[in-house]
């Protein structure tokens, strides 16, 4: 089937509607302020949940002691870093990328299987990094010439066959089989890695320990990396580059009359989202155990929904999307299983109708506020 | 190239074909029939064949198109033309092109330049200096008119993955081509948009653009795909200049038009196209008192009337005619904007 | 049936070695909810017959009692050979059992998946809630029948009126508005995820997380040819095999039916030749939901029971089907759907783990439209 040409192409034809031309830099300040009202605004919020947090106690300073949690979990900060991933594919080249969980998976196999046989963490971490960028090479070869919905049907199977393969009995003694790989097997040279001192620190609602197997520690370099991601991101989109990734998005045959190499830059941006995904899964990993079904369809809905709550093609954007997608279903869990009596929802349905709220909500964002919370209206309008 | 020994009109320029008498003289020396050879041709295209299900939409044999003037490509529509463009600028492949699977007879071959082109991909034939246009004008619209034409610009270094995140290693280039970007902008009257998106342009204005952003690559020919279709009437004459000084600069330009005053106005050469295959070539003047042109322009394709409930009917027959329809699909817009150009093309017949 | 082979059982509470008895089968104490693991001791079966996948695993969710009675059929564990020249289970006849039992599945797919190309086709929507009215069919079946004490068949014809309605509603006050508002394909795509999310943990909330049976009883098997089937299966294909039928006679002959097929062609031009394409949508909504919902009871039927994420599990299986028949021909998603549900019915049998049907179902896909992007039956798309 052929998808006709967007009507708008044929309105603007018409040189009788005279243009309003808008002072694109007052406008860009405007958002750029509006950005920065927006996060202050979050992080004011969270400094008030977490003075109740602290200073009260009752059910609503265990609601926000447990959402405070939730934003610094290093899962939280691992999504983050995957949904970066994404934004690169989907926010600013366009790719119709929906098995990011595939290129977290295949990252935290490779590096939690190399250093469960012994290889050296750098190794592991390159291995891990290794994998993706051949997987997305395989993904990319094929498809990117094609058109968009192919890559799509493509990324979202090749990320199921991958945990249906992680969960092989056959394959037990390495990926651990459907039991998974418990963190143990590949956790020690993490953990060792750490200079923080013996003990616990208790930092207003959040007490852990230093180090440990989910402490300060993994904390701290979960978000680290977040900070770095970003700022990768950053130094790529503002070149000629990131220009030439946006021109993709807008119209590839436009790129294409002019010379440019459309394939090769496709396929650099799917390599370098989907090692972000690895990264992001060698963390989301690190706390816990691989296994293969945590990494799946859902999670690459959650990446999804964080991305768009965010705002695509933005630079804080997904990190904000992230911590409010984790933040706000538990406040919402929270919220429900405190004011809807038990009989009525138990805990379990109370953390189930926090799904649905979830669901609706990406529904109404994606309708109602396509550009996100930090997008830019006129930029991003999704074009398909 | 043929000995032209007039002074260039204008003096600022040493292209001796910017003098109209030069140039007359060069296409006179031509015999006005479908697929003559050209003194000196820049463009050959050879067996170019294109078939969608059992409809032929284009059939060229031979066609040169000579360096240093402005050929343009004319017919009714469903003639092919954009098709014709789409083929040789790689954007689509000939039916004839031989692959793995096809050995046809006479296979599909073109050379820009003296350098193959058959079986490259579109961005090759751009770097190798054939730069194109859309009929349906492809600007960035979510991007600035900055942007856009800075698109444009060759071997960017800062397009290099490996060394864009460091800015010291691109800045300096980015700022020549943001100068070079201006003087384009300037000349095409866009300067003062230069920040704005360029969705927020009118039609004409981003015509231009494209045509700007074009001349970002520095092209050896241009190929414009009807110029003029949608512009309003007070932005056509600039646009016309703009082609000309482009052809005083020295460059070859191609260009699909529909509009028989437009091309009779600037153009040194006309091939006319009908049904997919060239009928006819020559001077604006000698090609538009050809009969074969006349019945082509009043006689084809208007017993398709695409609004026919009958198209419907049977459907698993008219199969093929729907892709037909599709066919033309590109074409009914320019249509909507040329309605009466059978009509001009009568008016111009002497 | 195979007496003393001794299964290990692994699962949150610990592990348990269990012995199958006379009947074959044993009994499964589980004390708590969560996923447990069969492994077949090879060992211990007798001579002459092999395992294909000696590991199981299920999720068991704690009901009204805490036991679990199981029998491992021979298909389950991938059982081939024989024992004192009597087949195991159905091993001789392996082959013709799974080829009918793809068939059996295949038809079921093509129900739904018929469904989500005409969508496809008249729409360029991939819509990932469909799955979900898959899932819907067999949840309003089973409240009819269990909670509100209907007769099954009633109930049945119910629910497909239920689930089309639930399409007509959809379309009237989603999608319609939706694209009058101009959103993209993206956009409306990722409009069905968060619609998808919301649908499965709203069948959680309402019924639970674990798998509910529509018809207690339990089926009674029918064997003819060597190909044993339960009297509920012969039903579902016999009915989906009417059904597929009536849609392709109504596709092809009616007026209707061609206008659907003209507008999957090209809208636009469907438009402009006086078709009534809001009309042609809604009644395509409406039909696929209905035939989804038909799936979904049917589905019910043939795997014992369905549960909040059937429909997701088959997701990927309708999408492979609608793409190997190519994207938006409805006759092309029928094949396609036979062919998906051959391959992977027919996997174990030529020795894959079973484990892997639904990734070898995927990878056809993926292989598929690497040597022909257009599908079965699809036609290619110009360039252009």
């Amino acid at each position: 089937m052929t998808i006709p040409e967007s009507p708008t192409e044929v309105v603007h034809q018409d040189d009788s509607i005279e243009p309003d031309t808008p002072d694109v830099e007052a406008e860009r300040r405007q958002r750029r302020r509006r950005s920065l009202i927006v996060t202050a605004g979050v992080l004011v919020l969270f400094a008030i949940m977490w003075f109740i947090a602290t200073s009260t106690s009752g059910s609503v300073a265990n609601i926000f002691a447990s959402v405070i949690r939730a934003a610094v979990e290093p899962q939280t900060a691992a999504v983050a870093i995957a949904v970066i991933g994404l934004n690169i594919h989907f926010g600013f080249t366009g790719l119709l990328n929906i098995g990011q969980a595939g290129f977290m998976l295949l990252g935290a196999y490779g590096f939690a299987i190399s250093l469960s046989r012994g290889l050296p963490l750098p190794v592991a971490i390159l291995l891990g990094i290794a994998t993706a960028a051949v997987f997305a090479l395989l993904l990319g070869i094929p498809t990117l010439k094609l058109r968009g919905d192919y890559l799509a049907i493509v990324t979202i199977s090749a990320a199921e066959i991958l945990r249906y393969v992680g969960r092989l009995s056959q394959l037990t003694s390495w990926t651990g089989g459907s039991q998974g790989l418990p963190g143990s097997e590949y956790r020690d040279p993490f953990v060792a890695l750490s200079f923080f001192p013996e003990g616990n620190t208790t930092i207003g609602p959040l007490s852990y320990q230093n180090t440990g197997v989910n402490g300060w520690w993994i904390r701290v370099v979960a978000w680290v990396l977040v900070l770095i991601c970003t700022a990768f991101v950053f130094l790529l989109v503002r070149s000629p580059w990131g220009r030439l990734l946006r021109g993709i998005r807008e119209d590839e045959d436009a790129i294409r009359s002019l010379g440019k190499n459309v394939f090769a830059v496709k396929m650099q941006a799917l390599v370098i989202g989907g090692v972000l995904g690895a990264l992001g899964g060698m963390i989301f990993v690190l706390p816990s155990s691989v296994q293969a079904d945590s990494m799946g369809r859902a999670m690459t809905f959650f990446i999804w929904t964080a991305l768009l709550l965010g705002g695509a093609a933005t630079i804080f954007g997904p990190v904000l999307g992230t911590i409010l997608f984790f933040a706000v279903r538990i406040l919402i869990r929270g919220v429900t299983s405190e004011v809807v009596p038990a009989s009525i929802l138990n805990t379990q349905q109370s953390d189930q109708f926090s799904w649905v709220v979830v669901g609706i909500a990406l529904m109404l964002l994606v309708i109602f506020r396509p550009q996100g919370i930090l997008g830019n209206k006129r930029e991003l309008q999704f074009n398909a | 190239m043929p000995e032209t020994t007039t002074q260039s009109r204008s003096g600022r320029t040493d292209n001796p074909l910017a003098d109209p008498a030069a140039r007359r003289a060069l296409v006179d020396g031509i015999d006005p029939v479908p697929g003559v050879s050209k003194p000196d041709p820049i463009l050959r295209v050879d067996n170019v064949v294109r078939k969608f299900g059992g409809m032929t939409a284009v059939n060229v044999d031979h066609l040169e198109v000579q360096r240093g003037i402005i050929t343009a490509l004319i017919g009714p529509n469903g003639a092919g033309k954009t098709t014709f463009f789409n083929l040789i600028t790689g954007f689509d492949k000939p039916s004839s092109a031989p692959s793995l699977f096809n050995r046809p007879e006479k296979p599909a071959a073109w050379s820009f330049n003296g350098q193959p082109l058959s079986n490259t991909s579109a961005s090759a034939v751009s770097k190798a200096g054939m730069v194109r246009t859309f009929q349906l004008t492809k600007s960035l619209n979510r991007m600035t008119v900055m942007e856009n034409m800075l698109l444009g610009a060759r071997g960017q270094t800062g397009e290099n993955l490996l060394t864009c995140w460091l800015k010291p290693t691109w800045a300096s280039q980015e700022r020549e081509i943001e100068e070079k970007a201006k003087e384009l902008l300037a000349r095409f009257k866009l300067l003062r948009k230069k920040d704005d998106y360029a969705g927020s342009l009118s039609g004409g204005q981003r015509k231009l653009l494209e045509m700007a952003r074009a001349l970002m690559t520095d092209p050896t020919m241009i190929m414009l795909d009807e110029p003029m279709a949608g512009v309003n009437p007070a932005l056509t004459q600039s646009l016309l200049g703009h082609i000309q000084s482009l052809r005083d600069e020295g460059m070859t330009v191609l260009f699909v038009e529909h509009d028989m005053h437009m091309v009779r106005h600037i153009s040194d050469w006309v091939v006319v196209m009908a049904e997919g295959k060239i009928i006819a070539e020559g001077r604006a003047d000698v090609v538009m008192s050809d009969t074969a042109v006349i019945d082509a322009y009043l006689g084809a394709h208007h017993d398709t009337d695409l609004s026919d409930d009958s198209l419907l009917e049977d459907l698993p027959g008219s199969q093929e005619m729907l892709h037909e329809a599709e066919l033309y699909q590109a074409e009914i817009a320019d249509e909507r904007a040329h309605r009466d150009a059978p009509a001009a093309g009568k008016e111009e017949t002497p | 049936m195979l007496s003393g082979i001794d299964i290990e059982v692994s699962g949150p509470d610990g592990d348990q070695l269990l012995t199958t008895g006379e009947n074959g089968g044993f009994l499964l104490q589980v004390g708590q909810e969560g996923e447990y693991v069969l492994r077949l001791v090879e060992d211990t079966l007798p001579e002459g017959v092999t395992a294909t996948n000696a590991e199981l695993t299920f999720k068991a969710a704690l009901a009204a009692n805490d036991t679990i009675q199981f029998t491992p059929r021979a298909v389950n564990f991938g059982l081939q050979g024989t024992v004192e020249g009597a087949a195991v289970g159905v091993g001789s006849n392996l082959f013709l059992q799974s080829t009918v039992s793809g068939l059996r599945l295949g038809l079921l797919l093509a129900l739904a998946a018929v469904g989500l190309s005409l969508i496809y086709g008249t729409t360029g929507l991939s819509s990932f809630s469909h799955a979900e009215q898959v899932t819907l069919g067999g949840m309003v079946a089973f409240m009819m029948v269990n909670w509100w004490g209907l007769p099954f068949l009633l109930a049945a014809v119910l629910t497909v009126l239920v689930c089309g309605f639930t399409g007509y509603i959809q379309h009237v006050i989603l999608w319609k508005p939706l694209r009058r508002k101009g959103l993209g394909l993206v956009q409306l795509m990722i409009v069905t995820i968060g619609l998808s999310l919301a649908m499965q943990y709203m069948f959680q909330v309402l019924v639970g997380a674990g798998t509910v049976r529509v018809i207690r009883e339990a089926p009674t098997p029918v064997t003819f040819g060597g190909v044993r089937l339960t009297d509920q299966s012969l039903w579902a294909m016999g009915i989906a095999v009417i059904v597929l039928t009536a849609v392709g006679f109504a596709l092809l002959r009616t007026r209707l039916g061609r206008a659907t097929r003209a507008v999957s062609d090209n809208p636009a031009l469907a438009e402009a030749s006086g078709i009534d394409v809001d009309k042609v949508v809604r009644l395509v909504w409406i039909i696929a939901t209905a035939l989804a919902g038909l799936a979904g009871i049917m589905l019910a039927l043939v795997l014992n029971g369905i549960k909040w994420d059937s429909g997701m599990q088959i997701l990927l299986l309708l999408f492979a089907a609608v793409t190997l028949g190519g994207l938006g021909t409805a006759f092309g998603a029928l094949i396609g759907a036979i062919v998906i549900g051959l391959v992977v019915e027919l996997t174990p049998v030529f020795g894959l783990p079973g484990d892997l049907k639904y990734a070898m179902a995927l990878l056809i896909l993926i292989l598929l439209l690497l040597v022909r992007p257009q599908g079965l039956l699809g036609k290619a798309a110009r360039v252009g």
